[in-house]
């Protein structure tokens, strides 16, 4: 189904709830693995290709039973229009990139000190996407360069760096996916390409055992991910809601912070926020005992993703691009400083 | 004033409060007295305002993040990098 055909589904779709806009208020709000429609009061949402029915409804589940943290959903299930699964929303209104300073940084992070004090036992949760995506990523960057789409001389040095960076994290993050889909010790992404993790292939971490926490987890946290709805602010997007680490929904933050893009004062404003809140996945005296493997994690998959898009768009790495490789480099170094030093714990 | 190395004619900058004469032929730079002391001074107290640490993080950072100097980047190069506060 074409784009257009599917945003157009998506908006007749809008229109089963009596909240949508009759006439011509529909908007396109994204259209990349997923898109997302509004019309009127409601947000109509296709899941990425290949998401699992029984994992996102369960999801689904615990959303609604999450009011104040969670927006509610509008559907029980989630739908098939046009192949796609999808689920109904009511609208909120965004964070404005205009200004991170002005983002709501404190409410963001209570949200998520409230979501990891729930306790993920009983409820019907698959793990946290956290690890996958980092692993869709780097699969994706060490896919790039076959006979199809040679990789250009100018990235190699950058691939080379963050598969190294990728190859500091402890195996036991990696072990959330089963050996016969990704057969070889992480870093070592050189020889034949691992197989395909993304579409169906996201379906094997629901039935395999990630690292759980015990707690739920968002997954995917970026400022994108919370919308003011009736007044107060909300986490949405429940596709890598899960059991999982829950330091992994800070690490993103944390990567931004380590590499330069965030100013200190706005994530000192965030992290004491989240501690002040009861926030339990890292410990006050040193957070960044539980932070670093995570924020490590979100530096190596944040270059990926940025050196995949310059490669198929053909340009140049730009300056942020470099800062998130040169990251990955400092990664090495730390590590390769930590294993040359006696252990002092 | 002639150059003593070249003969060629020194033309006067005035550079942090220290007069410079360079030759417009080879390029040679004279000095008065005390003058290349002054500049030393000058480099200095740059070097001491470059370097100078900013305090340390309440909340610590990782052993592999970039010292920050505080702030936000400027320009473009903010705009670049606020869509990553946004997108997956």
């Amino acid at each position: 189904m074409s784009p257009a055909a599917l945003t157009d589904r998506l908006a007749r779709f809008a229109t089963t709830h009596a909240a949508a806009s009759a006439g011509d208020g529909v908007r396109v709000l994204k259209q990349t693995r997923v898109t997302v429609v509004r019309s009127g009061g409601v947000v109509v949402k296709a899941h990425p290709e290949g998401t699992g029915e029984a994992a996102l409804n369960a999801r689904l589940r615990v959303a609604r039973t999450l009011p104040g943290i969670l927006l509610p959903p509008l559907t029980e299930r989630a739908e098939r229009v046009g192949g796609r699964l999808v689920t109904m929303w009511p609208a909120g209104e965004p964070v404005d990139p205009a200004d991170p300073d002005a983002a709501p940084w404190e409410a963001a992070a209570e949200l998520l000190a409230r979501l990891h004090a729930v306790p993920s036992t009983g409820l019907p949760l698959p793990p946290a996407g956290g690890p996958s995506r980092l692993l869709e990523s780097v699969t994706h960057l060490s896919r790039l360069g076959g006979p199809e789409s040679p990789l250009d001389g100018s990235y190699t040095g950058a691939v080379d760096v963050i598969q190294a960076a990728f190859g500091t994290l402890p195996r036991d993050l990696i072990g959330t996916v089963p050996s016969d889909s990704f057969g070889r010790p992480p870093g070592d992404l050189s020889g034949t390409p691992p197989r395909d993790l993304s579409g169906a292939g996201r379906e094997v971490y629901v039935s395999s055992s990630g690292p759980v926490g015990g707690r739920v987890t968002h997954g995917d946290w970026h400022l994108g991910q919370i919308v003011r709805y009736k007044g107060e602010w909300l986490l949405i997007d429940v596709d890598d809601l899960g059991d999982g680490l829950t330091a992994w929904d800070l690490a993103r933050p944390a990567a931004w912070y380590a590499t330069g893009f965030l100013a200190p004062g706005l994530w000192e404003r965030f992290l004491t926020a989240y501690l002040r809140a009861g926030g339990a996945a890292v410990s006050p005296e040193d957070p960044w005992r539980e932070l670093d493997v995570p924020a490590r994690a979100l530096t190596v998959q944040l270059a990926a993703t940025a050196v995949a898009a310059a490669h198929t768009e053909g340009r140049p790495l730009d300056d942020v691009e470099q800062d998130l490789v040169s990251s990955c480099g400092r990664i090495i170094s730390a590590a390769a400083a930590t294993a040359g030093s006696p252990q002092t714990t | 004033m002639r150059c003593p190395k070249c003969q060629g004619s020194m033309r006067t900058y005035d550079r942090n409060g220290v007069h410079i004469d360079q030759c417009e032929n080879c390029r040679g730079i004279f000095l008065d007295y005390g003058e290349l002391e002054t500049l030393s001074r000058v480099e200095s107290q740059w070097a001491q305002q470059q370097y100078t640490s900013p305090p340390p993080a309440p909340h610590g950072g990782p052993a592999w993040g970039t010292p920050h100097h505080g702030g936000h980047r400027g320009g473009h190069h903010q705009r670049s990098w606020v869509g990553m506060l946004f997108s997956s």
